[in-house]
């Protein structure tokens, strides 16, 4: 079952054609890595996804749903949740606060009810409290529940990210460059941790990377991007094998 | 373990407000005892409204700039706004409900409801700048609703209520028409209804009101805003719509200050004085001081730099000068790095201290 489908996608910045004639379709329940030189475009697919660009060509169709050209929090709402390159965190916010803005709308109660603090406000913020700390004990962040965002260390920083996009219960996870600045080490854990997140919430997950242990590691299928045009796609042997690909990423 | 670290939070909040509250309460009560024991100037005693005025739009303006992270310089547009259509309506209404506790209630929600819509009104087209473009044009808001007021004549009579720019004569009334609001000369005999334990009532109602907004699914939805935009977005987060939210509670706040303000004149005028850009500004100030996000600085800092100019009165030239060191000083306090260093030490060695008393119990 295809789980989204991109079609001649295409948007131009002033002369640069970003991304050219760009089509990829993933599975459901697949992990798909997305990789490319700098400058490639690779980010500019994941904003056109999210909506923070609009596109001049094509069509993107998740689950079955037209989304193209669609506001970004529409998107949201219709499955698909992002982490960002550059660590977006709301960080004077505590952790477990962070998680519940991403839970914000699986969890109702009105300003009233918040403001004269009605039954409904402690059931519900009880049951936030609950939901936030079991998604943060899947990134082993529950012991810091309280501590504000900017205090993290760099890479649980990331953690908390992907599980603020979780808690939006999306359909399909996008993670830009989640390995970006981790040690060897952090860098195996968070293997673990995405194939953790692919199996439990049977998450469908696009991620662009440059640390090509994590991309042959995880990755179940590949695309290639080079001059916003796709060099390659495929399964992850194979695109890896190709001369193409050796040539224009990997270096000769 | 968990529901500990739950509890720990959700009392840890509790306090603070719970200290916020008992410190309003405590000053009240021994204003009211000093008043009792007449230990108190008529100079102070006149200012005790005001005071609970300026803490009110302290408060509230701490929620646009402090929360929701913009900032705003038309504070003091929304406080006349306020201030002058429930005057309005309390000199409309002063015969035909003589009861004044009903009357200034209704008085105080019109004013909060004609500020908050001025808030929605003014806050969608602004809303979409940011930093010093919005500054600019809300304080060219709050300039162009006093000079407005300013230039308005309001009269009623039996055929309903008249309105003109240019003198009262063209008003047209009838008879037995009354000038209600006659240009610069602004709002003349507006009941006095407001006292200190007024405002203080409507000040707890105001930290009930935005403390209990902060900390609730709301609050989190405007600061993960301020925090950051696009990734507030990207979870799914209404911008406009909690923008919008926080901004005009403020500005409804604002309002209610103003009611409370008006009500405490016998003439109500908007001059650039009570209502100008340097009144919001001086808002600022105590938001600024008081620390950004922090409720109950605000209110500390409202409190001390009102009274401060008036209990310097004796010290004639030197008060301004002191005045200023004041306001050097507690910018200081509150932001120099190494202030804050030096307040965390002396909170560890307090907090220290006092586990060890409680050991050796």
């Amino acid at each position: 079952m295809t789980m989204l489908e991109i079609r001649n996608l295409s948007i131009s910045f002033g002369g640069l054609r970003a991304v050219d004639d760009f089509n990829v379709e993933v599975k459901k329940g697949c992990l798909y890595g997305l990789i490319g030189p700098n400058g490639a475009g690779k980010t500019t697919v994941f904003n056109l996804l999210t909506g923070v660009y609009k596109p001049n060509e094509g069509i993107i169709t998740l689950d079955g749903q037209d989304i193209t050209g669609k506001r970004t929090i529409d998107i949201n709402h219709a499955g698909i949740a992002r982490t960002f390159q550059n660590i977006r965190l709301f960080k004077d916010l505590s952790v477990a606060d962070n998680v519940k803005v991403g839970l914000h709308n699986h969890m109702h109660y009105n300003t009233l009810e918040g403001i004269l603090r009605l039954p409904r406000y402690r059931a519900v913020e009880k049951q936030l409290q609950e939901q936030a700390l079991e998604l943060l004990k899947v990134f082993e962040l529950e012991a810091e529940a309280e501590v504000l965002a900017a205090n993290l260390p760099y890479g649980k920083q990331r953690m908390l990210e992907i599980a603020r996009a979780l808690a939006t219960k999306p359909k399909l996870l996008l993670l830009d460059e989640p390995a970006a600045g981790m040690n060897p080490n952090e860098t195996l854990e968070l293997m673990d941790t995405i194939k953790f997140v692919q199996d439990h919430f049977d998450m469908t997950i696009i991620l662009i990377e440059h640390d090509m242990r994590l991309v042959s590691g995880i990755c179940e299928e590949l695309t290639v991007l080079n001059f916003g045009r796709v060099l390659c796609q495929g399964a992850t042997n194979d695109v890896l094998k190709d001369p193409e690909v050796i040539k224009a990423y990997l270096g000769e | 373990m968990r529901m500990m670290a739950a509890k720990i939070k959700s009392n840890k909040v509790l306090r603070s407000n719970l200290i916020t509250f008992g410190m309003v309460i405590g000053v009240y009560i021994i204003v009211q005892i000093l008043v009792a024991a007449g230990a108190v100037s008529s100079l102070v005693r006149g200012l005790l409204v005001p005071l609970c005025t300026y803490a009110i739009l302290a408060v509230s303006l701490n929620l646009t700039v402090g929360i929701l992270g913009e900032l705003s310089l038309g504070h003091a547009g929304f406080m006349c706004i306020g201030a002058f259509s429930s005057a309005f309506f309390s000199k409309c209404m002063q015969d035909v409900i003589p009861i004044a506790g009903i009357r200034f209630t209704i008085a105080i929600l019109i004013g909060a409801l004609t500020a908050g819509v001025f808030g929605l009104l003014i806050g969608i087209p602004v809303l979409r700048l940011k930093g010093d473009y919005l500054a600019i044009v809300t304080l060219a808001f709050g300039e162009i609703a006093k000079n407005i007021i300013n230039m308005l004549y309001v009269g009623i009579d039996e055929s309903g209520i008249h309105f003109s720019t240019r003198n009262s004569l063209e008003l047209n009334l009838s008879g037995n028409g009354v000038v209600i609001i006659q240009g610069a000369q602004g709002i003349t005999g507006t009941p006095n209804d407001s006292s200190f334990t007024v405002g203080i009532l409507l000040l707890l109602i105001t930290l009930v009101v935005i403390l209990n907004l902060i900390h609730s699914r709301d609050g989190r939805a405007i600061m993960a805003i301020r925090d950051n935009t696009i990734a507030a977005e990207s979870v799914g987060i209404n911008i406009t719509k909690y923008k919008l939210m926080a901004f005009s509670i403020s500005a409804s706040f604002a309002g209610v200050a103003g009611v409370l303000y008006a009500h405490n004149l016998s003439s109500l005028s908007a001059t650039s004085k009570n209502f100008g850009y340097n009144m919001s500004i001086m808002i600022l100030v105590f938001v600024v001081l008081g620390g950004i996000g922090n409720i109950r600085g605000s209110i500390i800092a409202a409190v001390v730099l009102t009274l401060l100019p008036e209990l310097l009165r004796g010290l004639n030239d030197y008060r301004m000068l002191i005045y200023a060191v004041v306001l050097i000083a507690m910018m200081l306090f509150n932001w120099a790095p190494s202030c804050i260093r030096w307040r965390e030490k002396i909170v560890y060695k307090l907090k220290s201290g006092k586990k060890h008393t409680k050991g050796a119990e």
